[in-house]
């Protein structure tokens, strides 16, 4: 779970392989782009992106911090909303019987379907994309925190009912921490898909709605033709992703180091 | 030594039937002095370890009766050790042993001198701090007995607790123990399937058959108190030993 620090060598070993396929594919591309005279606005070479990102960097930074905000906004609920329903669950049988299947009618629908309606009931855009991009995210912190909650120890369980625990002590002292690793392990799922409910979320209200976020200038761009800026776009929503990403796993082990002790 | 101290438990034609039909005990009928040190013998899967849930109130027998002459253990009066040490591994030492007092509502700096003195009596000073996962089979071991003692039981039952652990710890382990035993004056019920460690621990050792298990045999053990280490290699322990072995092999395949 925690593997402390890997040795300067190992970062190398396990990091340049990737680096350098990518590199090669971008040089491949760039190669190719040139070699067969591809027009511009059916494929631009890396450099040109590169180039796109650096002038449009003003406007594409603002549109990335508004999508940013939206998936930041339904990452914390869908930890929040996630979790504590997960807890409110297992507190009785019943509840989980008759919550979880509205949470599964929530996550099978495809949201492209729903987004429009709730576009349409909810009057701030804004709140609007981060409902949808909620609705995408939860599912995974929910389901993980369910299981992790009833993985406790059977043997713990025995001490804290030996020692007459309340359920609310179960819960807090014994259930709560167990599920800690499962709950983390969700939201690192929920960090890509909050990224993708906010994206779809922003194509479905598309130039219906003040929100400029990054998918906004994807479809824009797609509509005028500017293929590179497109692709300036994709390429900061691929990063944000994999920034999202790393920055849940760092903080997942963090967590976890904290919790179960420094390393040794 | 222990024949004239009165009752602890005094368990009547205990049945435990499981939901599937399965008979764990059958008829097992159990006298435990106050403050003795009993150990419970048998084969696996005989219904030593649903016996001790059975004393500790986890479980409930669907036959007999389970008395308590001086009436039942209230809340914290029941220690319980397990087979694994069975620790909360997001807790260091010192909160995994408040824990049976947190959850009594005690505040930590109301029972300082408690946990500390369990932790001195298990030999775990200097270790208050680390993880479980930092520390050996052993250490994790002493871990769970102290957790078990710092609420000062009246009753301590231990399903096999040192099985898992080498000869040489479980050796030290079981000399330990009587240490404790002497201090704590707490009744003991200990199950193990190591006959050698039941009779060096014990001032009676009771047999029980395979399932659906029946106390089988009794042996109040006369050998000098306390116990020194010595005493595992002398004839007397060894003739002991053997005597309840052949109940075992009797009894018990």
């Amino acid at each position: 779970m925690m593997d402390g620090e890997i040795s300067e060598i190992g970062i190398s070993k396990v990091t340049a392989p990737p680096i350098l396929i990518g590199l090669g594919f971008l040089i491949f591309w760039e190669v190719a782009v040139r070699l067969f005279d591809v027009p511009p606005y059916v494929l631009p070479g890396p450099l040109l992106i590169l180039a796109t990102l650096w002038t449009d960097t003003g406007l594409l930074m603002g549109s990335l911090w508004i999508t940013l905000k939206i998936t930041l906004a339904a990452l914390l609920a869908a930890a929040l909303g996630g979790a504590g329903l997960a807890f409110v669950m297992s507190r009785a049988p019943w509840l989980e019987r008759s919550l979880l299947p509205y949470a599964i009618v929530a996550q099978v629908t495809p949201i492209v379907a729903i987004a429009p309606l709730i576009i349409i009931w909810i009057d701030n855009d804004f709140a609007a994309l981060v409902v949808c991009a909620w609705i995408v995210a939860f599912f995974p912190v929910l389901a993980n925190t369910m299981a992790g909650l009833k993985s406790a120890d059977r043997h713990l369980h025995d001490l804290f009912r030996l020692y007459w625990a309340s359920r609310m002590q179960t819960q807090t002292l014994l259930e709560a921490p167990t599920a800690l690793p499962y709950f983390l392990a969700g939201l690192r799922i929920s960090g890509g898909l909050a990224l993708i409910g906010a994206v779809v979320a922003e194509f479905v209200a598309g130039s219906g709605g003040a929100a400029t976020g990054l998918a906004y200038r994807i479809l824009e761009a797609g509509y005028r033709l500017q293929i590179p800026s497109l692709f300036a776009a994709l390429v900061l929503l691929s990063l944000a992703g994999i920034a999202i990403y790393a920055l849940l796993s760092w903080f997942s082990r963090w967590a976890l180091r904290r919790c179960y002790g420094g390393e040794d | 030594m222990t024949e004239n101290r009165p009752a602890l438990i005094d368990a009547i034609g205990l049945g435990r039937m499981f939901n599937d039909g399965t008979k764990a005990l059958d008829r097992v009928t159990l006298n435990i002095p106050t403050g003795s040190f009993t150990s419970i013998v048998g084969p696996s899967g005989c219904g030593k370890s649903t016996l001790l849930r059975m004393l500790a109130g986890l479980d409930i027998p669907t036959a007999g009766a389970l008395d308590w002459p001086d009436g039942r253990p209230a809340e914290g009066e029941t220690g319980f050790v397990f087979q694994e040490a069975t620790l909360l591994p997001w807790a260091n030492v010192w909160d995994n042993i408040y824990l049976p007092l947190r959850l009594a509502g005690r505040s930590r700096e109301a029972v300082t001198d408690d946990v500390e003195a369990a932790i001195r009596l298990v030999g775990l000073d200097g270790f208050e701090q680390s993880y479980p996962r930092q520390l050996s089979g052993g250490m994790k071991m002493r871990t769970s007995v102290a957790r078990a003692l710092v609420t000062k039981p009246r009753m301590l039952l231990m399903d096999e607790p040192f099985a898992a652990l080498d000869e040489i710890t479980r050796l030290r382990l079981n000399d330990d123990l009587l240490r404790i035993f002497d201090v704590q004056q707490c009744t003991i019920i200990f199950v193990t399937h190591s006959v050698f460690e039941a009779v060096y621990l014990s001032q009676r050792v009771v047999v029980m058959s395979r399932r659906p298990g029946r106390v089988v045999a009794g042996h109040t053990i006369d050998l000098p108190w306390p116990r020194l280490p010595a005493l595992r290699t002398s004839a007397e322990f060894g003739k002991i030993c053997r005597a309840v072995s052949d109940d075992l092999e009797k009894y018990g395949s």
